[in-house]
């Protein structure tokens, strides 16, 4: 298995609050990489690093053999980094269409001039990616909203439309922030073989935070937990559940009420 | 292929996405856009010279509307220094094309693709420049900052004299003239049209023509960034869209129309001084915008069409309201009745239709494509 992302050593503060404070791990080809931890724990903030909002103070960061550190966003993306966010960043006044086509923004090979008189280069490379978009309408289910503003689309549909979004992009890795929040049973799991079919079949591996225990034990190939910025445990979904450190750090406990997160034997008395 | 094309019982049904991607997808769009151009190209033969130069003014206003509805409207970057822009583009076309041995700086190229083009290129550089001041503020600082390039531009006008002739004074506008038509030289009295409908034609033909660039724009994957750096700028970074690269884009497209219309802008009267572009001239642009639908193409003429109609509809008013005079020394008059038109447009646009006349027009489309069931 080669790695697609190596994330070593990052330290990030503001002022005095370390938001990441020496976290290392790495993705493989083909994993559902999962990261949790408690509100503020500095998830989000990992995220931040990855697609080069924010600069970290220390470490490295290589997607592929490359490093990110200093990057802008849109340089970062076109590497192959693709996300969704905690709360939703759709385009609202945009096509479910169209908000895909921004997917492809950076595949499009066409300039202003082009665009102007459209017939031509601008009209084929949009027709070009048009049917890729489709291929993601298809593998959303999103047929029915093909036009719709997404402003006006029900929650869990705009959480679809993100994920498409960040599928247009073509990722050699996906960030999913918060894929289920606020969804119900039935979106949940819809959305669980989504990103089920993502790795196996679309075959790109995946950074997932997510507070949704059931789904990330569930689903997960590998999971990192983290706590005040500093890592606390990382290994498989077995693992996890049975290391003491993680349940005291998530469960603010200790392991005697732990109940269905781990067995009375992995518990430390 | 045509088998694929036509279908029994279906001949509108898609059959491809280049059908569903086209400007007019629909029939009632082809029908509707070829009735609105046949009646605006008939209009010289319809009504008076004096009505004449009201719409032509009117298509100006739009072809400058456009180009602040695609930086303001379409990347959300507000502008308020839109007269900046427009006065750059008339005296780039006034010297490009003014007598090289007349009174004021003149470079005599009468040739009009050459001035036209040229004024809207000077605009466009003088945009780019501006720009990187887009990617440093946004929002009201933007505005307010924009705001002080009509200062800048208005003390730079005042004082150049021997370009813009100064304060009072002015110059002459660049003079259309294309292939042995000369646009401004009127042959009515020898049976030929007249000076008003050679330029209602010229401005509708430039109309037309900025109008599809603009639509094209919208819908290409440059319009899509401008909409998404308006909608979530931090997801349009993330998505790949560079933030800098498309907003000097847009400042730089908006300025290049502006500079056309201004350079279109005086033809009529032949002449213009400094004073025209005020910060009156950017809130009219502004004004338009947002009633004729920000961020969209057709709203936007229709926006300045009322706004161009608006003095010639004050006028008509005493017939119908007796209060009103039509003399400018008796109060109410029909001038402050304009100017307060201005104001109570704009206020109940935005409470009431912040689509505006698009949004308008809109809602009368999806009327009658279900009549006559309500939804």
């Amino acid at each position: 298995m080669t790695t697609v992302l190596q994330f070593d050593d990052v330290h990030l503060s503001f002022g005095a609050v370390k938001a990441v404070n020496g976290v290392s791990f790495t993705v493989e080809e083909d994993e559902l990489f999962a990261v949790i931890g408690p509100n503020g724990a500095g998830k989000t903030s990992i995220f931040n690093v990855l697609s080069g909002v924010y600069r970290p103070q220390q470490g490295s960061v290589q997607l592929e053999g490359q490093s990110l550190l200093g990057m802008r966003p849109p340089a970062i993306a076109r590497l192959g980094m693709a996300r969704t966010f905690q709360n939703i960043e759709l385009f609202a006044n945009l096509t479910v269409l169209d908000n895909l086509m921004l997917g492809r923004h950076q595949h499009l090979r066409y300039g202003t001039l082009a665009a102007m008189h459209w017939v031509g280069r601008a009209r084929n490379e949009e027709l070009k990616h048009r049917l890729k978009v489709e291929e993601i309408v298809d593998f959303l289910e999103l047929e029915q909203y093909r036009k719709f503003p997404v402003g006006l689309l029900p929650y869990g549909v705009q959480k679809r439309v993100e994920l498409g979004r960040a599928l247009a992009m073509e990722p050699r890795l996906l960030l999913l922030d918060e894929p289920v929040a606020g969804m119900n049973l039935e979106e949940t799991e819809d959305m669980a073989r989504y990103i089920l079919d993502i790795r196996d079949e679309l075959r790109i591996p995946m950074i997932m935070v997510e507070h949704d225990m059931g789904l990330v034990m569930d689903i997960a190939d590998r999971i990192m937990v983290i706590d005040f910025g500093t890592p606390v445990a990382t290994g498989t979904p077995a693992e996890i559940q049975r290391n003491p450190d993680v349940i005291r750090a998530y469960l603010g406990g200790d392991a005697g009420d732990l109940g269905d997160l781990s067995d009375a034997e992995g518990a430390h008395p | 292929m045509t088998s694929l094309t036509t279908r029994w019982g279906r001949p509108e049904l898609y059959t491809s996405y280049r059908q569903d991607m086209a400007l007019l997808n629909t029939r009632s769009k082809v029908l509707g856009t070829v009735a609105v151009l046949v009646v605006a190209a008939m209009m010289p033969m319809l009504v008076s010279d004096n009505m004449l130069i009201i719409l032509g003014s009117g298509l100006v206003l739009a072809i400058g509307a456009i180009g602040l509805n695609l930086v303001t409207g379409y990347a959300g970057q507000v502008s308020l220094g839109h007269a900046f822009f427009v006065g750059i583009g008339a005296y780039a076309a006034a010297v490009l094309s003014g007598d090289p041995d007349g009174r004021y700086l003149g470079l005599g190229v009468d040739f009009m693709p050459f001035w036209l083009i040229g004024a809207g290129l000077v605009a466009a550089i003088f945009g780019a420049l501006v720009a990187p001041l887009a990617t440093r503020l946004r929002g009201l600082y933007l505005a307010v900052v924009t705001l002080g390039l009509v200062f800048i531009g208005q003390y730079f006008f005042f004082e150049w004299n021997e370009m813009s002739g100064g304060p009072q004074v002015g110059r002459e506008a660049a003079r259309p003239e294309l292939f042995g038509i000369q646009f401004t030289v009127d042959n009515g009295f020898k049976g030929g049209w007249t000076e008003e409908q050679k330029l209602y034609w010229l401005f509708l033909g430039v109309l037309v023509v900025a109008a599809v660039l603009a639509r094209n724009i919208a819908r290409s994957r440059i319009g899509r960034a401008f909409s998404a750096i308006r909608d979530r700028d931090v997801a349009a970074g993330v998505m790949g869209v560079n933030l800098t690269r498309y907003k000097i884009v847009a400042f730089t497209i908006s300025s290049f129309y502006a500079g056309i219309c201004g350079a279109l802008m005086f033809s009529a009267s032949g002449h213009f001084t400094p004073e025209s572009f005020s910060l009156l001239m950017s809130v009219q642009f502004i004004a338009i915008v947002l009633i004729g639908g920000v961020a969209t193409i057709s709203g936007t003429i229709m926006g300045a069409m009322l706004i161009a109609l608006l003095p010639r509809l004050a006028s008509e008013l005493p017939a119908f309201v007796p209060f009103l005079s039509s003399s400018a020394s008796e109060h109410p008059n029909i001038f402050e009745f304009e100017q307060i038109m201005y104001g109570v447009l704009i206020v109940a646009f935005l409470l009431f239709e912040p689509r505006g006349l698009f949004g308008i027009w809109h809602r009368i489309r999806t009327y009658w494509k279900s009549f006559p069931f309500s939804y």
